[in-house]
């Protein structure tokens, strides 16, 4: 609502944003220095903007400034979300420039990227305020050209008055806009109208990304600033007995080595605040490389830590969490998954009679299913900058929810919350394990303990073996057939370490009459997270292969079964609470039909695999081409459908679904973490492998369903059906199904092909 | 004090012989394109141009740079034009865009050497630069456009 000209006007403006809403807003955060803007437009901005609402400002000449309000972890919100506005707005898209939103909840939103939630929880808010400024803009030349408001029109940022010829800028109304009150339930667009949504825009930060500018928390640097790191136990289960630092304090360039305790005991810790050790062995000197070196220097005796225990609080319950302390292997985990399967499990849900039908199946076909912990290696390791004094602290790096980590961080550093700021750097990847903000709290801590700014980086090593990890799971699917090969019950019993991944109302819950889904879990000291699409991509390899499996001794074709099951669930459902929509998954399964030409004699040569699943209420269906190559399958095309609601930026939705096939082909084929007496098997790239190009499909053909339904997710749901649809194409190559991820540990067995 | 030529200007820095080159771009120069993305030549976030060839600057001690001409992504081109880059941005290929540094400097070198590489030609080049958003696809339509745009500059 105000002018920002002078520096005195943007104290003002603090001011008030103080005032509004608890969280101080800073309206230029340190990466608008690295901000001259693409498309053309000059890179020495003008200095006035005209603020219209929290997300829009204006300038006189008509450029048009919108914050992007989420954190950017390759999802593309910095284009998506002002797409949005820009739309409602009626700018000129050549003319937005888009600027990082600072942390501000109050004024931006929740601003949490997790959920595949960015684009559905501000789908309506952004439209909104970009409708609401249009209606203020129009307000304000209306009274300028004393015309009724209702006659005028307005395109690409220009405002039109028919009856006398009269047009003008958005610019030329900016100010005298934005002391118009903002306007509440402004009517939206027809969304067949839109021009912008809809519509492939490019990344907003493409040339930037191109040229190598400074974007992501690793390249954050101010003058003064130490570099530190955190020497972790070698296992879990594991904590430090002592250390000598004499000979690393005296390696060039290190300033310090010393002990910090991360939670003191008791500390009360939110559902984000996982964190594997309690006690750091911090070392910091004045490059990455100088302490790099001076860790190989220190000398450390580490211990078991025996059983500890977590305070968990939040949502107005304490309660104790008792961590084992045994030092983990990953052949005693299998064993222990294999006994706790046989045992009494939670009932999540039961539909009729199952006992009765497996006792008077005709065939019970049951298969076991297992996957390994994995990584997120996000290719930009864990890091974050912290500069902390007695008043005030300023943090900036990759983070996914900051809004969940600001209270942690207040509690831990002393501080009230409006004297906080944190800057949402670009993130190097994230895939969920950036919306657990440990490695911020570690890096502000270390920041306040030595008075000075200072960056925390993990080594890739640090970052690989630091827990939170994908869980370890497995899946037991029964599936009972009557004399003429109906299905007549379904059971699954799943189970994980340290929890299971059974969504028990998903499909097929309400498609067959008699169910029975049951989960168990094993403590750990092994810490989790979420990690693209949790729980969701273990069902998605299981159940679809599974249902692969079933089709086959059914005689049916796999996509037919399916559709004959949703077909079901939909003329008389079974059971309550079925989480999905019929008529959306079966269109993905239609979709990827046609489009891959599904039992068409060309396709013939190819062995072929197809899988659905629906999450993040998107549905997606994938057919994967499968052949020989160099003697190892190869997935050389892939066919995928989503349906997501509306697309707001098709060529980057496409982009994404790609990149979630190839994620999904990677860790299907080669993703796996194991543990040794505690100890991570895998440290680095080269034990731990990652899909790379030559691995990758020649030709991912993604196809959107196409309705007006408002958005929902996208980065996780094309995810885990791939897994599925890699298993079942590999059946067809190798005639032997996999169970057991990855699978190409599976495959290079004698007895594979 | 050892001096290095990166992207035709001189700079002298006073850092240990040991340290890799990445270390001194990113720490010492403040030439943050240069991605640090694994430290043991596994991924290829890190490569720049040493005498116009592709090398993972991760493990590259400076001490071995000598009077070889070092080449990073802020010196690929003056305003982001090459090809590479210009074919990059018309294929919107990043997602997280961390490891597109490397990607793009490995490609240049690839494009300068091969004017047409096949598909076959790409997996050799290209396999050492891991991308964990998946943009491989991408990847490889870029260069193929990449190659005809310096065939029609050409």
């Amino acid at each position: 609502m105000t002018q920002q000209k002078s520096s005195i006007n943007r104290r003002a403006f603090l001011k008030s944003s103080t005032l509004a809403g608890g969280g101080l807003m800073i309206s230029f955060s340190w990466l608008s220095a690295f901000k001259p803007a693409d498309k053309g437009i000059p890179a020495d901005l003008p200095e006035q903007w005209a603020e219209l609402s929290s997300y829009i400002k204006i300038t006189p000449e008509g450029i048009v400034k919108i914050l992007n309000p989420n954190p950017e972890f390759g999802q593309n919100v910095m284009t998506s979300l002002p797409m949005i506005v820009a739309e409602e707005l009626d700018a000129d898209w050549t003319k937005v420039v888009v600027e990082m939103g600072p942390h501000d909840n109050v004024k931006l939103g929740p601003q949490f990227t997790g959920g595949s939630n960015s684009v559905r929880m501000y789908w309506r808010p952004l439209r909104q305020a970009g409708a609401a400024a249009r209606s203020m803009l129009l307000q304000a030349a209306a009274d300028t050209w004393k015309v009724p408001v209702e006659e005028l029109t307005a395109k690409a940022g220009v405002i039109v008055h028919p009856k006398s010829m009269k047009s003008g800028k958005y610019g030329e109304f900016a100010t005298k806009a934005a002391s118009i009150p903002i306007p509440k339930d402004v009517k939206l667009k027809d969304v067949k109208t839109f021009n912008i949504v809809r519509n492939s825009m490019k990344n907003v930060e493409g040339q930037k990304i191109v040229t190598g500018k400074p974007l992501f928390g690793l390249d954050y640097r101010v003058d003064g600033m130490l570099i530190a790191m955190i020497e972790h136990p070698p296992a879990f289960g594991m904590k430090l007995k002592s250390f000598d630092a004499s000979e690393a304090l005296k390696m060039p360039g290190i300033t310090n080595v010393f002990q910090q305790k991360l939670y003191e005991d008791g500390f009360e810790q939110g559902g984000f605040d996982t964190r594997s050790f309690n006690e750091l062995l911090v070392v910091v000197g004045k490059t990455t490389w100088q302490v790099m070196q001076a860790r190989k220097k220190l000398k450390l005796e580490w211990e078991p830590a025996g059983e500890t225990k977590d305070t968990m609080g939040g949502r107005g319950s304490k309660r104790e969490v008792v961590v084992p302390g045994e030092l983990e292997s990953t052949d005693v985990q299998l064993k222990k998954m294999q006994e706790y399967a046989t045992k009494p499990a939670q009932q999540l849900r039961k539909d009729g009679d199952p006992e009765t039908a497996f006792k008077n199946a005709a065939q019970i076909i049951e298969r076991t299913y297992n996957a390994p912990f994995l990584a997120h290696n996000c290719m930009e390791p864990m890091n974050f900058f912290a500069h902390v004094t007695d008043e005030k602290a300023l943090v900036a790096g990759p983070l996914q929810a900051p809004g969940w980590s600001e209270p942690t961080l207040a509690k831990l550093l002393g501080l009230p919350a409006d004297k906080i700021e944190i800057q949402m750097t670009r993130m190097g990847g994230g895939f969920g394990r950036r919306a657990y903000g440990q490695y911020l709290y570690e890096a502000a801590l270390i920041s306040k303990k030595l008075k000075s700014p200072v960056k925390l980086v993990y080594s890739r090593e640090d970052d690989m073996t630091y827990g939170i990890y994908r869980p370890m799971y497995t899946a037991t699917y029964r599936a009972a057939l009557d004399a003429n090969k109906n299905l007549i019950a379904f059971h699954v019993k799943g189970g994980g370490i340290p929890e299971h991944a059974i969504h028990a109302n998903r499909f097929p819950a309400g498609a067959v009459d008699n169910y029975l889904a049951e989960g168990w879990q094993i403590p750990s000291n092994i810490t989790i997270g979420a990690f693209r699409a949790p729980r969701s991509n273990f069902n998605a390899a299981a159940e679809q292969s599974f249902l692969d499996e079933l089709a086959e001794a059914m005689g049916k074709d796999p996509i037919d079964f399916r559709l004959e099951l949703l077909q079901r669930a939909k003329e008389s459902p079974v059971g309550k609470n079925n989480e999905y929509d019929v008529d959306r998954y079966a269109s993905v399964l239609k979709l990827v039909k046609e489009k891959s030409g599904w039992g068409k004699e060309e396709n013939k040569k190819y062995s072929r695999g197809v899988a659905a699943y629906f999450c993040h209420a998107s549905y997606a269906a994938h057919v994967v081409d499968i052949v020989m190559k160099e003697g190892q399958p190869y997935v050389e095309r892939v066919f995928s459908a989503v349906d997501c609601g509306i697309v707001v930026n098709p060529d980057a939705a496409t982009n994404m679904v790609q990149g979630a096939v190839v994620d999904g082909i990677g860790n299907a084929f080669y993703g796996g973490l194991t543990h040794k007496d505690g100890a991570v098997e895998q440290n680095n790239f080269h034990s731990y492998r990652i899909i790379r190009m030559n691995e990758a499909p020649k030709k991912i053909e993604v196809h959107f369903v196409e309705n007006d339904i408002d958005p929902t997710g996208l980065g996780e749901p094309p995810f885990p059906p791939v897994f599925g649809a890699v298993a079942n194409a590999l059946y067809k190559a190798a005639g032997k199904r996999v169970y057991q991820q990855p699978y190409n540990s599976q495959l290079n067995t004698p007895r594979a092909f | 004090m050892i001096t290095l030529n990166i992207n035709k200007k001189t700079y002298n820095v006073d850092v240990d012989p040991n340290t890799p080159l990445l270390w001194v771009l990113r720490d010492t120069l403040g030439l943050v394109g240069t991605k640090y993305g694994c430290g043991i030549a596994q991924c290829g976030a890190c490569t720049i141009h040493l005498d116009g060839n592709a090398v993972r600057s991760c493990v590259m001690p400076v001490s071995a740079v000598g009077s070889k001409k070092v080449t990073t992504i802020e010196g690929l081109s003056e305003k982001g034009e090459h090809p590479v880059q210009k074919a990059w941005l018309e294929h919107d290929v990043a997602q997280c865009g961390y490891c597109q540094s490397g990607q793009i400097m490995s490609v240049a070198v690839l494009l300068r050497e091969n004017k047409a590489p096949t598909d076959a030609d790409i997996d050799a080049a290209m396999s050492g630069n891991i991308c964990r958003c998946g943009t491989y696809l991408r990847v490889r339509s870029a260069i193929h456009a990449a190659a005809e745009l310096q065939r029609k500059k050409a």
